[in-house]
């Protein structure tokens, strides 16, 4: 049982956007990591993938996901998620708008692969909204220590997008 | 040239980086790799409505009178 939230550090994308985001120099002393974001990107649609990568590991077979999810319209679908983990805003969504996501990683340092959940919705003035489940799980087995935040479309994630992480402890 | 920002969470710096021709390549890799999988999958929902809708021919039912019979 969490009983304490630590604002490890934060970020807010500048002018002119960013490819990613890196959370780096992870402090271990914590029991999970909790990462909140609000963002953007200048995809042509109304929503984007965040795709996150850990320690440097941007070989997607180590990566697995699922997920769920509304569009404001029809019956959710569930289907793997392509190594995704939450929804930002794109940039046909209503203008100065961002996402909400936060993403849950407990026992960030232990020795097994890492399992990651999250949630996500799209803000969006029209019919066509998302909500989004993630379930992930990374195979790397050391300390998670670097965090990579990304579009799945390698569009720019824009200014005034921002992200949180916390560290967690249950003691 | 692509950016990244990196924040150290050990002193709080935060830079703003270019990306290297190596992190640009991956980039590429990384959203073709999601073009593919995209495809695949909308070609998996559009042969499921097809059989879908051939069902449906063959039984006589519209798609709202199926629902009604699950219902």
């Amino acid at each position: 049982m969490a009983n304490t939230y630590t604002l490890i550090a934060s970020s807010t994308v500048g002018s002119g956007g960013v490819s990613n985001i890196e959370f780096t120099s992870i402090p271990s002393t914590y029991t999970d990591l909790l990462i909140k974001m609000s963002l953007r990107s200048n995809r042509a649609l109304a929503v984007d993938g965040i795709v996150m990568r850990f320690n440097g590991d941007t070989t997607s077979g180590n990566y697995t996901a699922k997920r769920i999810y509304g569009s404001g319209s029809g019956s959710p679908t569930s289907d793997s998620a392509n190594n995704g983990l939450a929804i930002m805003n794109g940039n046909t969504a209503t203008a100065s708008v961002f996402a909400n996501a936060e993403a849950y990683i407990p026992n960030y340092t232990g020795g097994n692969a890492k399992s990651v959940s999250a949630d996500g919705v799209s803000e969006n003035n029209a019919t066509e909204a998302y909500a989004v489940l993630y379930s992930l799980l990374w195979s790397g087995t050391s300390a998670i220590s670097s965090i990579k935040i990304t579009s799945e479309t390698a569009d720019t994630i824009l200014q005034y997008s921002t992200a949180y992480l916390y560290g967690i402890s249950n003691s | 040239m692509p950016t990244k920002l990196i924040i150290n969470c050990e002193t709080g710096e935060q830079t703003e980086v270019e990306l290297t021709a190596e992190e640009i390549a991956q980039r590429e890799v990384d959203a073709k790799a999601y073009e593919a999988d995209k495809k695949a999958k909308d070609a998996e929902l559009v042969a499921q409505a097809e059989v879908k809708a051939a069902v449906l021919k063959r039984l006589g039912l519209t798609e709202n009178e199926a629902k009604a019979l699950l219902s």
